[in-house]
């Protein structure tokens, strides 16, 4: 990758040793996306926030470079933290969690960062249609670029915070104007009667699938036969098992919609029996001792229609629903938040299903979602069992 | 090949085909692989060669990876077939060599082979 006079000079260390990392990893995300240039970024979305993913020694390195005068150039905002700072007490996390996590919040108060605390930066900022932006949260990042036309590389948690302290990405493929991605497969969709469990599936096998390409081809279906909670599912799904940063549908047998590079010349079904192997693999348990619902968090249209949907029952175990504090404020001025706590859910800010101490195997033994996201995430890193299941069928099954 | 992190790192290779989401399937402490679904389940990496085809998933593995080295978990060195960001940026924070190989040299690297990154 070229750089330009001042930025080989912060990466010789010349502007400090701050700018001398950033501009490190820089040059290795560069290197990584074929880049051959820097350009300027208008928007970071961090991830490495949740004390639960980036332990003690993610404190210490946020501690440290904040303290040595870290800052972020451009609008920077922040992934959800491990739990909801207006409940915590309730929950029995113990000292070194909340401190550690309180200790990582200033870190980044400090550094001049935004403390949105949320997964779904798309549904609660407004998207900057065209732009260059730099998302690390993966459900986002596949987000941004395929239903909101913003362009970002599927970010790491360093390469974002390299962005968000210089300002500047490698202008990879995905960031290029036109169609700069490649995809090397189409994925069919066949899977009858879908909810949003399926594209959830849908998404976590096309990502698996696109293998090393930084887009995935989808025929089948369209954007305009999927609601919110389906397209958020299937962004979920995607980034949990794949590196691709982008997905886009494509008409069947139209060659000149797909990938450009030649194409995408392999189609893959995704049929019935596929989505039962995806759900074989992370379905684990019979039971949840806990539903949660939102990875990625809820939206407030989600938490209207939740409530719509309960019309009077209540749940007959403990749900816990995962949504940003902009929209827990906003849901509890629309009377939302009454109504869901009157049907027995635990509303939380700033937190989310995956990776939430509240969570954890101490807590519970196993849970109930409607998240692949989560799902992942539960049985793999919280060592908790999963009863999955569509948000419909959660509604049948556990409200009286 | 491409080297995306510099340094020399010498050790027992520990070879997966599949890819890795150092969030979700790596123990931070431990270096264990945690997912039970991947062909390292149980196995650590701790001081091996680490060879697989790209990550995959969670931003934060990130800092999975330098976790492992602050730890004194981390392999001694990586290598790819395929670059991805979170690998690439946990590795040139953490200091780990990597290395991508195209597919052929990639495919002929075998589990317990001795290796040596960074030799000139």
């Amino acid at each position: 990758m070229h750089l330009e006079e001042s930025e080989e000079a912060a990466l010789a260390g010349e502007h400090g040793e701050i700018m001398q990392m950033a501009y490190r990893i820089l040059a290795a995300t560069g290197g990584a996306s074929d880049a051959e240039r820097l350009i300027p970024i208008r928007w970071a979305h961090l991830s490495g926030v949740n004390y639960n993913t980036i332990g003690g020694a993610g404190e210490e390195f946020l501690r440290s470079i904040s303290s040595r005068g870290a800052k972020v150039r451009v609008r920077t905002t922040l992934n959800p933290m491990g739990f909801d700072a207006d409940s915590v007490e309730r929950y029995g996390l113990g000292d070194e969690f909340v401190s550690g996590q309180a200790s990582i919040a200033d870190s980044y108060g400090a550094m001049g960062v935004t403390q949105s605390f949320s997964c779904i930066p798309y549904e609660i900022f407004e998207m900057p249609r065209g732009e260059q932006i730099a998302f690390a949260e993966s459900n986002a990042a596949i987000y941004a670029n395929s239903f909101a036309g913003a362009r970002t590389n599927k970010e790491s948690a360093f390469s974002a915070l390299a962005s968000a302290i210089t300002g500047k990405s490698p202008y990879s493929d995905l960031r290029r104007e036109g169609e700069g991605a490649t995809s090397n497969v189409t994925v069919r969709m066949s899977a009858k009667e879908p909810d949003e469990l399926t594209y959830g599936m849908l998404g976590y096998f096309a990502g698996r699938e696109a293998g090393g390409a930084s887009s995935v081809d989808i025929s089948g279906v369209s954007a305009s036969a999927m609601d919110r909670r389906q397209c958020k599912a299937m962004c979920g799904g995607m980034g949990t098992s794949g590196t691709c940063a982008k997905f886009r549908f494509v008409e069947e047998g139209d060659r000149d919609a797909r990938g450009s590079g030649g194409g995408s010349p392999e189609t893959v079904e995704f049929d019935d029996d596929a989505a039962r192997k995806v759900r074989d693999e992370l379905d684990t348990a019979e039971n949840g001792d806990v539903i949660a619902l939102g990875s990625p968090q809820l939206g407030l249209w989600e938490m209207s229609d939740l409530l719509e949907r309960l019309r009077g029952r209540s749940f007959k175990k403990r749900c816990m629903v995962f949504c940003p504090r902009a929209v827990k404020e906003q849901a509890r001025k629309l009377d939302y938040v009454r109504g869901l706590e009157r049907a027995g859910c635990e509303v939380l800010a700033d937190c989310c299903t995956c990776l939430s101490p509240l969570l954890g195997s101490d807590k519970v033994d196993a849970v109930t979602t409607n998240s692949i996201k989560g799902a992942f995430y539960m049985n793999n890193a919280s060592g908790v069992g999963v009863d999955l299941k569509p948000l419909a069928k959660i509604l049948e099954d556990e409200t009286e | 090949m491409k080297v995306l992190v510099e340094g020399r790192a010498q050790g027992t290779v520990l070879k997966s085909e599949m890819p890795i989401n150092f969030l979700g399937a790596v123990d931070k402490k431990s270096g264990v692989i945690t997912d039970r679904n991947h062909d390292l389940y149980g196995k650590s990496v701790r001081g091996a060669i680490l060879v697989f085809p790209s990550g995959a998933g969670s931003s934060v593995g990130a800092y999975t990876i330098y976790a492992l080295k602050s730890g004194g978990a981390a392999p001694a060195g990586m290598i790819c077939r395929e670059a991805d960001l979170t690998v690439a940026t946990g590795c040139a924070v953490a200091g780990i060599p990597l290395h991508i190989l195209d597919p052929d040299k990639f495919a002929s690297i075998r589990t317990g082979q001795q290796l040596l990154l960074g030799a000139d």
